[in-house]
C-alpha cells in the first residue's frame, strides 16, 4: 500500500513535469508562438487575434498557470485546421490506435517470447545465433520503409491484402466501442470480422517487429540470469524434463523482471503508429499527429504528443504495480 | 635460450594510426574473433567512405547535390544510371551517397550532443547527491516519461524544420539516457580513495569532475553511445519522413522515401526502396557492431559467439 501510493505520487510529479516540458516547448522555445499557433497562411490580423485569445503578451508564469487550469478543465484547445477541440478528436481517433498498438503488442510477445527462451536454452549454438540476427534486423529496418514494401507486394502486386483503411468502403456496421474487431464481432457478421482482420494483417505485422526484436532480447538476457541459478540446477539433476525447466520454472522468474518492457513495447508501438497510420492511411492518432505535423497545425501536435505521453505514463504505473503484486521483491526496494 | 615469443602481425591500417599489434585478451582481439562484427564494422566502413568520397564516386555529384534533370525524371535502373532517377529527374544512386552524409553527421551529431549534455547532468547529480541529485534525476526521469519519438517531434515542429534542428531534437529525448548511466557510475567512483584523497587537498569540484570523474566513468557510456548509433539513424529517417528532417535539397533517405512514396504504388519503387535499403543495411550494421561491442565490454558475455 505504501509502495503503491509512492509509485501513485512520482506518476502524479512526472505528469506535471511532462505539462511543464510541453508548455515550454510549445510557448517558450518558438521565437513567435503566436504564429505557430494560427498557422502557416495566417493573416497578420489572425495572428494578433491569437496572441490575445492565448495571452501571449502576458509573463510566462502567469500563461503557466492559465494553461494549467484549461488542462484541468479538459480544455486541450481548437485546431486551427478543423476548427473542432482537440479532446473530442483524440478521443473519437484513440480507439483505432489503441486496437492497433494492443494487438501488435500481443502479437511482439507471442513471438518474442517463445523465441527469447529458445535462443537461451541453446546459447552460443547457430539456433541462437539466427534468433538475434533476426532480432537486430527487427530493430533495424524503419517500420515506414517495411509499410511501404509489405504494402507494395501483399497488396498491390499480389493483391492479397486490402491498400490501406479499417474498413472496405462497402462494410458498414455500428461502432459502440471504436475496437473494429470487437464492434465486427458485435455485428454478428463473419465477413465483417473477416474484412476487419485483413485491414489490420499488414498494420499489425509493421507494427510488431520492433518490439519483437526487444523482446527477444530482454527475455533471453533474464532468461540466461535465471537458467545459471541454483535451483534450475537442482532440477536439472532431478531429471525434471528441458521442457518444464525452461517454460514453467525459469521462465517464470525471468517474465517478472521482463514485464517491465510490456510498457517499453506499448511506447514503442504507440511511436511507430505515428508512422504506420501514415503509410495505411490509418484513421487513428498517428495519422492525426502527422496530418497536424504536414499543415503545421501547432495546437494539435502539442495536445497530441502530451495526450499520449500522460496515456504512456499511466501504462507504465499500472505495469510497474502489477509486478509489485507478483514480485514481492520490488516492495522491499 | 628460450625461443623469442612470435610477435603478431600488425596490418597496414593499424600502421598507418600509428597504432602496434593487437595484444591477445583485449577488447579489439576479442571483437576480431566476431565474424558477424567485421562485416557488419566493414559494411559501416564502406558508407563513412561512400559519405567521405561520394563526389568522386559519381558522374551525377551535382544532382546528389539537389541540382534537377527534368528530362531525365522517374527512369527506371538501367546502365547509366544504375538505380534509376528520382522525381526531379535526379541520379537515386547520387541521392543515396550524398544521403550518406546526411545519416552519418546526423548519428554522430545526435550522441556527441546528448553526451556531452548527459555527461555534464548525470556527474554533477552523482557528485554532489543530496537534493542536487533529486532535482536534476526528477528532471531526468520527466524527460524519459515520452514515449521515444515524440518528444523529439514536438521539439522539431517548434524549432522548424532543418538539419541542426533535427539533431537538437533527438538529442533533447536522448541525453536522460546517458545521464542516469554517468550518474551510476559516478556513485560508486566518488567513494573511491583517490577521489577522496583529492577532495582532502582541497581541489575545487569542478576541477574534480572534470579531470577526475568523468574521464574514468566514461567508458560505459561510450559503448552504448556506439550501440546507439542505429536508433539514431533510424529516428531521424523517422522524422524526416513526416516533414520534420532536412529542408530540400538536402539529400535524406527519410525525405526520399516519403517523396517517392507516392510513385511506389505506381510502379516507380526503386526511389523509395533503394533509400529504405540503405538504411536498414546501415542501421543494422550499426547495431551488430554496437551488440558485440557490448559483449566485448562485459566479461561475462566475452566467450559468448
Amino acid at each position: 500500500m505504501r509502495y503503491l501510493l509512492r509509485r501513485a505520487g512520482t506518476s502524479l510529479v512526472v505528469i506535471l513535469g511532462v505539462v511543464t516540458i510541453t508548455f515550454v516547448v510549445s510557448r517558450v522555445v518558438p521565437s513567435d508562438p503566436a504564429s505557430l499557433y494560427a498557422g502557416p497562411r495566417a493573416r497578420p490580423a489572425q495572428v494578433e487575434q491569437v496572441r490575445q485569445d492565448l495571452k501571449l503578451d502576458d509573463p510566462v508564469l502567469t500563461q503557466y498557470v492559465s494553461y494549467l487550469g484549461d488542462l484541468t478543465r479538459g480544455d486541450l484547445g481548437i485546431s486551427f485546421a478543423t476548427r473542432r477541440p482537440i479532446l473530442g478528436d483524440l478521443r473519437s481517433f484513440l480507439p483505432a490506435t489503441l486496437e492497433l498498438a494492443l494487438l501488435a503488442t500481443a502479437l511482439s510477445m507471442a513471438i518474442g517470447i517463445p523465441l527469447g527462451v529458445l535462443a537461451s536454452s541453446r546459447r552460443g549454438k547457430p539456433k541462437d545465433s539466427v534468433v538475434r540476427l533476426f532480432a537486430v534486423t527487427s530493430v533495424s529496418v524503419p517500420v515506414f520503409w517495411s509499410a511501404l514494401i509489405l504494402q507494395l507486394f501483399f497488396a498491390s502486386k499480389l493483391g492479397w491484402l486490402p491498400l490501406s483503411g479499417r474498413t472496405s468502403s462497402n462494410v458498414e456496421f455500428g461502432e459502440p466501442t471504436g475496437f473494429f474487431v470487437i464492434d465486427s464481432i458485435l455485428s454478428g457478421s463473419p465477413s465483417n470480422v473477416w474484412d476487419v482482420v485483413r485491414h489490420l494483417a499488414l498494420p499489425v505485422t509493421v507494427m510488431a517487429a520492433y518490439p519483437t526484436g526487444l523482446t527477444v532480447r530482454l527475455i533471453r538476457g533474464s532468461m540466461l540470469e535465471v537458467l545459471g541459478e541454483p535451483y534450475i540446477e537442482a532440477a536439472r539433476v532431478g531429471q525434471i524434463p528441458e521442457r518444464t525447466i525452461l517454460y514453467q520454472l525459469a521462465l517464470k522468474n525471468a517474465l517478472a523482471p521482463a514485464l517491465t518492457i510490456l510498457g517499453l513495447t506499448f511506447a514503442y508501438s504507440v511511436s511507430s503508429a505515428f508512422l504506420v497510420e501514415a503509410v495505411f492511411n490509418w484513421p487513428g492518432l498517428g495519422k492525426y499527429l502527422t496530418d497536424a505535423i504536414v499543415r503545421v497545425d501547432f495546437p494539435v501536435i502539442t495536445a497530441a504528443t502530451l495526450v499520449i505521453t500522460v496515456i504512456y505514463v499511466v501504462v507504465n504505473l499500472a505495469l510497474d504495480l502489477v509486478h509489485a503484486k507478483i514480485d514481492p521483491r520490488v516492495e522491499l526496494s | 635460450m628460450a625461443a623469442p615469443t612470435p610477435t603478431p602481425p600488425t596490418s597496414p591500417a593499424r600502421r598507418l594510426l600509428g597504432l602496434g599489434p593487437v595484444t591477445p585478451g583485449s577488447a579489439v582481439w576479442y571483437y576480431r574473433r566476431n565474424w558477424l562484427g567485421m562485416v557488419a564494422a566493414c559494411i559501416v566502413g564502406a558508407f563513412v567512405i561512400a559519405a567521405i568520397f561520394a563526389p568522386w564516386l559519381t558522374p551525377y555529384a551535382e544532382q546528389g547535390r539537389g541540382v534537377p534533370d527534368l528530362p531525365q525524371r522517374l527512369k527506371g535502373p538501367n546502365g547509366s544510371h544504375w538505380m534509376g532517377t528520382d522525381e526531379l529527374g535526379r541520379d537515386v544512386l547520387a541521392r543515396v551517397l550524398f544521403g550518406a552524409r546526411t545519416a552519418l553527421l546526423v548519428a554522430i551529431g545526435v550522441v556527441v550532443l546528448a553526451v556531452v549534455v548527459g555527461v555534464l547532468v548525470g556527474a554533477i547529480a552523482g557528485y554532489f547527491g543530496g537534493w542536487v541529485d533529486e532535482i536534476l534525476m526528477r528532471i531526468t526521469d520527466t524527460f524519459l516519461a515520452f514515449p521515444p519519438l515524440l518528444l523529439a517531434v514536438i521539439v522539431a515542429a517548434a524549432l522548424g524544420a532543418s538539419l541542426q534542428n533535427t539533431i537538437v531534437a533527438i538529442a533533447v529525448s536522448w541525453w536522460p539516457w546517458y545521464a542516469r548511466q554517468i550518474r551510476a557510475q559516478v556513485l560508486s567512483l566518488r567513494e573511491r580513495s583517490y577521489v577522496k584523497a583529492v577532495q582532502a587537498i582541497g581541489v575545487p569540484s569542478h576541477k574534480i569532475i572534470r579531470q577526475h570523474i568523468i574521464p574514468n566513468a566514461m567508458a560505459p557510456v561510450w559503448v552504448q553511445a556506439t550501440a546507439d548509433l542505429g536508433a539514431s539513424i533510424l529516428t531521424a529517417a523517422g522524422l524526416s519522413f513526416v516533414g520534420l528532417g532536412p529542408r530540400p535539397p538536402t539529400p535524406d533517405w527519410g525525405v526520399m522515401i516519403a517523396d517517392g512514396r507516392q510513385f511506389v504504388l505506381s510502379g516507380q519503387w526503386w526511389i523509395a526502396v533503394f533509400a529504405g535499403a540503405a538504411i536498414t543495411i546501415l542501421a543494422l550494421a550499426f547495431n551488430l557492431c554496437g551488440d558485440v561491442i557490448r559483449d566485448v565490454a562485459d566479461p561475462k558475455t566475452r566467450g559468448d559467439q
